[in-house]
């Protein structure tokens, strides 16, 4: 187990180096920030003093050595546009995508696994079908042209939903987070269903596949043989069978879903890290992309843990430190 | 029960939504680009001097139409050829501490002390070689040589309280404890990417805002913007999309406001190059021997070939006004004989068999697709028009990212850009755009085409130094005539700036393109 | 013998009506999109032949020239029906391309790793599940912001994002192939290892392969079109179906549906079509789910 975990450890480390590389030699190969940040009045002895007191005068390779010199001290560099330390840049904007991603997910199991139990118990009936076309609707719509559908009806045409931003927030464990007030959750309904929709259909379509797989299995048959009720075979026997590949995919899911926040959060002006990196490529912002990736990697390293150990709590059949 | 739980969820929401009570006095507008920080003098970007200018004054304002007015100074006035005088204001800032003539000297010495600045100020007051503190209201700036310019320049700087002490760190004008100014509203909090909450400052010196609070949010999504307006979550947006203007203007319940901004949106073309330039070859795609760039009558052709109305109406949506020049008719130095080229392809067309390309050209059209209103939209359409001339035109928009890095190297051989004079008159678009490259005088900074032309060098050299703004004027007029008559580069539209705010509001569109929300008031 | 498992699967495909129609509409799509260039009114990537002036017309109006836009125009005067037909065909090539070029490597990949095991198996893994644990669209925004735009590095990076899965699948369906006698056979008459890889695990491996290929096909024209609207897609000039209704976003909010409306609709039957078919395979290959 600690072996398991220390090679885990050590591969996310060589990662975030790779990562780190490639990103400074692919910024760099793009252009210059100061192109970009640089006021058009400012004449060539500002542009020098510019590019100086960002560090950029330096060759290459002296640029990388300072960052990973910080990096060891937890300093990951100061953003070029915001003039703030990168970390605590994206740190101060990972609430509001966190809750966000979160909030999606619970969604996408609180519709997604009811439906999918549904469509896969009656798999020939009506609704069924019905529920298995809309799920296909799910995965085809582009998410950002539903979202602007979303704020046509329910903001704009019927005024039951702000159109967008981030609402009140309130504090807990010292981080403010808007799911806490009334204002907040209303601001959340629509992003949040938004960036849930893909991952509704993939749980349901999950749930579907494994109730068609679970109930002819000689378990079942022989729990429903002994006279159990119905409610209590799908409730216990299949629903535990089912959850095992619902969890590892909506856990690795929530990395996604976290990463394609970056289209809601531009759809719905949500002040979160995805809007962040989007508009800190669109500046070579370096630090911050930098930063970001460190972060993103070690997120989903986490997840991945996480979702590993919830395997083996789930499946006493599988263990940990195995092939795979 | 899951399903109901969400149920229950939406009906509060709902609920909320209907109770939702209209706080009288506070205002929420929605702006369209974001504001990285609070330190006014950390960067030279517009989006932050809109927001800072809420907060902060200036020795020297503007008013709407770029004009100067007074700002923090009452009045100024050269008292020799090297130095201005300023008369200060009485008045207070927000934590309660006097505004003196230290204040000034403090602001113009830490210009330039700002760390890891990627655009500094210091370009503003550079020209400030010594300053003389008469006393607490009196202060005499000395400049190095002759700089009628300067109350300009200062009318980019906002001033800080000499009692911040040395060094204040950009971090703490986030968190408010270094943002306190002396303008017409207080901070209240900065959410990064999100908003910013303001509180009116009632002893501002100045006409004070309508609105006792304000919430001034970034939604950079244009149409989340425009929703934003329509479901009334705001009530004033900034660069409404052109898309939307034609409903707006139609809405009863809206109201849209418009000003010709100082922006140019132009053609740059190669001059770099004697030889062949990399995106212009033969109709067949034969290399060039030469550069059909250098000749002025293909620059000509190119200019008249392009319908600009057409432009206007149909790209446009009429966000904008057909231009043949740096600056909108009204402007200091505007010269009103210079008209916008009328479209002629007829005349384009004898033009370039004149320069000996009666068979065309093919073109490769550059251009931005994320930094200028339509930039990718525009170059499209220059590419139908200028096909029909027969120049086979391939447009290439790109992010500003890649764009600009490239421009600024010379790869490209016609390209499109947009200039904002950032001092409402000719000099500086002639200083900048089309003097000749010189880093050690500063001139030509963004002449990414090497334009070059001893002779509008030499009248540019002299306005700089004519202090009579009358006879500046006539000089920077003719500077004017002379990059027009030779094409140096094709103007095509100044644009407008655009607002749209509920109807029953009054707002003061600016030619600067700033929002600013005390000039937002209740209609009478 | 190699004849019976094709027809069965043929005739269990066919049990379902609406995944029989999803197939036609493919081919349909397929052949609108490989012809468009002879059937579309007008060739919407020729600057020349397009008129600014007759921007934005709604559905059924008719240009100076006497051309009718049976869709409508977008703002650069562009015939919807001409710009979707060329824009499925960018689409498709994108999606198919992608997931062809994909399926090749990583299925290479994936078989090499089963069956040559040891430190190249390890290797090869580390690289997929790597891959795997990075969201699609953060992988394909980062290679595209530093390659830039154009056909070509939309479908590099599809390509990118998509390869792992094909290599996982691969892999685990050969590995369960590999303990099977008709390969040990193989092996004992000591057939070359790549005749043994390439004639009898691959074709054995197909099944799954073939499923995963047709939702990525349907995924990476999905992933293409949120490219696009995030500004790094394919170039404006010859745009694909998700370009096209990004480009009419705008116009929503002002009522010209049409621009990008029909292009969605477009781009909502093809994905369907597609998954529909994808589905249906999967119940058909799947032995599990056989009475």
């Amino acid at each position: 187990m600690a072996g398991w975990l220390a090679r885990r450890l050590l591969q996310a480390l060589f990662v975030m180096l790779a990562m780190s590389a490639i990103v400074f030699v692919a910024l760099h190969a793009i252009g210059n920030p100061i192109d970009i940040l640089i006021s058009p009045d400012a004449d060539q002895a500002e542009r020098t003093r510019a590019i100086a007191a960002l560090g950029l005068d330096k060759p290459l390779w002296e640029q990388y050595y300072y960052f990973l010199r910080g990096a060891v001290v937890g300093d990951l560099g100061r953003s070029f546009v915001f003039n703030e330390p990168a970390l605590k840049l994206i740190l101060g904007r990972m609430p509001a995508t966190l809750e966000l991603a979160v909030t999606a997910v619970l969604m996408s199991v609180i519709v997604g696994l009811p439906l999918g139990l549904f469509a896969g118990l009656y798999p020939n009936s009506f609704a069924g079908r019905t529920v298995m076309a809309g799920s296909i609707m799910g995965f085809s719509l582009p998410s950002f042209w539903v979202g602007l559908m979303l704020i046509m009806v329910f903001a704009v045409g019927l005024g039951w939903l702000p159109s967008s931003g981030r609402g009140a927030t309130a504090e807990l464990f010292g981080v403010q987070w808007s799911f806490l007030t009334k204002d907040g959750l209303r601001h959340l309904i629509m992003p949040a269903l938004n960036l849930s929709l893909f991952n509704i259909s993939l749980v349901l379509r999950l749930a579907r596949a494994g109730v068609r797989e679970t109930m002819p299995l000689d378990y079942i048959r022989f729990a429903r043989a002994k006279g159990l009720s119905p409610r209590r075979v799908v409730f216990v026997h299949v629903l535990r069978n089912i959850l095992i590949p619902v969890v590892t995919v909506v856990g690795l899911e929530l990395g996604s879903t976290i990463a394609f926040s970056v289209v809601t959060e531009s759809v719905f002006a949500w002040p979160g890290m995805g809007k962040l990196i989007i508009d800190s490529i669109n500046v070579l912002d370096r630090p911050v992309i930098v930063a970001y990736l460190m972060i993103v990697v070690a997120l989903f390293v986490t997840i991945n843990l996480v979702v590993d150990l919830l395997y083996t709590v789930l499946d006493p059949r599988v263990r940990i430190g195995g092939a795979g | 029960m899951a399903k109901r739980r969400a149920g229950l969820i939406l009906q509060a929401a709902i609920m909320v939504a209907a109770s939702g009570v209209a706080q009288a006095q506070s205002v929420t507008v929605g702006v369209s680009a974001p504001v990285t920080s609070m330190d006014p003098h950390y960067h030279t970007l517009t989006p932050n001097t809109q927001a800072h200018s809420h907060i902060f004054d200036r020795l020297v304002e503007t008013d709407a139409k770029a004009r100067l007015r007074p700002g923090l100074a009452e009045s100024w006035k050269l008292i020799d050829d090297k130095t201005w005088e300023f008369k200060l204001r009485t008045t207070n800032f927000h934590d309660g501490s006097p505004f003196t003539a230290e204040d000034i000297a403090y602001t113009i010495a830490r210009v330039p002390t700002v760390l890891n600045s990627p655009g500094s100020f210091s370009i503003y007051t550079n020209a400030v070689s010594g300053v003389e503190i008469v006393d607490d209201h009196t202060i005499r700036l000395h400049t190095k040589s002759v700089y009628p310019l300067l109350p300009v320049d200062l009318s980019q700087v906002f001033v800080l309280s000499h009692k911040l002490g040395p060094n204040p760190l950009t971090e703490d004008f986030n968190s408010g404890k270094n943002t306190i100014g002396t303008g017409p509203f207080r901070f209240g909090s900065f959410k990064n990417g999100d908003r910013i909450e303001m509180d009116r400052n009632d002893s501002y010196w100045g006409e004070k805002p309508a609105w006792s609070h304000v919430s001034y949010r970034m939604i950079t999504n244009e149409a989340a913007r425009t929703a934003a307006l329509l479901s009334g979550d705001v009530s004033l947006i900034d660069a409404v999309p052109t898309a939307d203007i034609a409903r707006l203007r139609a809405d009863p319940k809206m109201k849209i406001w418009e000003a010709v901004s100082l922006r140019l949106i132009y053609l740059m073309l190669d001059q770099s190059r004697d030889g062949p330039t990399p995106f212009v070859t033969g109709p067949n795609g034969e290399t060039l021997d030469k550069n059909p760039l250098k000749d002025h009558r293909v620059r000509e052709a190119l200019s008249l070939a392009i319908n600009r109305p057409a432009i206007v109406d149909r790209v446009m949506e009429n966000a904008a006004i057909p231009s043949g020049q740096f600056l909108p008719p009204g402007s200091y130095s505007y010269a009103p004989d210079v008209t916008p080229p009328a479209f002629d392809a007829t005349r384009a067309k004898a033009l370039l068999a004149e320069a000996g390309y009666p068979n065309g050209l093919r073109i490769t059209l550059h251009s931005s697709n994320d930094r200028y209103l339509n930039d990718a939209k525009i170059v499209q359409t220059i590419g139908q028009m200028w096909s029909r001339i027969g120049i086979q035109t391939t447009v290439e928009p790109s992010p500003w990212t890649n764009f600009v890095g490239h421009a600024n190297k010379q790869d490209y051989s016609v390209f499109l850009l947009g200039w904002g004079s950032s001092t409402g008159e000719s000099s500086n678009p002639l200083r900048s755009l089309v003097a000749t490259f010189d880093a050690s005088k500063g001139r030509g900074a963004v002449n990414r085409a090497r334009y070059s032309n001893p002779a509008l060098d030499a009248l540019i050299d002299k306005a700089l130094v004519t202090v009579d703004d009358g006879a500046r004027e006539k000089i920077l007029m003719d500077g004017v005539r002379m990059v027009m008559k030779d094409v140096a580069l094709i103007p095509l539209h100044q644009q407008k700036s655009i607002w749209a705010t509920k109807a029953g509001l009054t707002f003061t569109p600016r030619v600067d393109e700033e929002t600013h929300v005390f000039d937002l008031r209740p209609a009478q | 013998m190699e004849q019976s498992p094709f027809r069965r699967v043929l005739s269990d495909f066919a049990t379902n009506k609406v995944a029989l129609v999803a197939l036609c509409v493919i081919g349909l799509i397929t052949i609108l999109a490989l012809t468009a260039s002879l059937i579309a009114p007008q060739n919407p990537y020729d600057l020349a032949q397009l008129d600014i002036m007759d921007g934005r017309l709604p559905p059924g109006s008719v240009s100076a020239d006497g051309l009718k836009f049976w869709l409508g125009t977008d703002d650069q005067g562009r015939d919807m029906l001409s710009g979707i037909l060329y824009g499925l065909r960018i689409s498709l090539m994108v999606g198919a391309g992608s997931a062809l070029v994909a399926g090749i490597v990583g299925t290479s990949l994936g078989l090499t790793a089963a069956y040559v095991g040891g430190r190249v198996e390890a290797a090869i893994m580390r690289l997929v599940d790597l891959q795997l644990s990075f969201p699609a669209i953060l992988v394909a925004l980062m290679i595209l912001a530093f390659l830039g735009k154009g056909v070509v590095n939309v479908m590099l990076a599809l390509v990118i994002v998509e390869w792992a899965s094909y290599a996982r699948t691969a892999r685990s369906a050969a590995l369960s192939e590999r303990a099977r006698e008709y390969i040990e056979a193989a092996e004992c008459l000591a057939l070359p290892q790549w005749r043994v890889v390439f004639r009898h695990l691959l074709p054995n491996c197909l099944p799954p392969l073939i499923v995963i290929g047709t939702i990525q096909v349907a995924r990476a024209i999905a992933l293409e079109a949120t490219l696009s609207f995030l500004g790094l897609g394919v170039p404006i000039t010859e745009p694909s179906l998700g370009l096209l209704i990004a480009n009419g976003y705008q116009y929503m909010l002002s009522g010209k549906y049409w621009i990008s409306f029909y292009p969605g609709i477009a781009l909502l039957i093809t994905i369907m079509a597609i998954n529909l078919v994808g589905d249906q395979l999967r119940d058909v290959l799947n032995p599990r789910l056989q009475k």
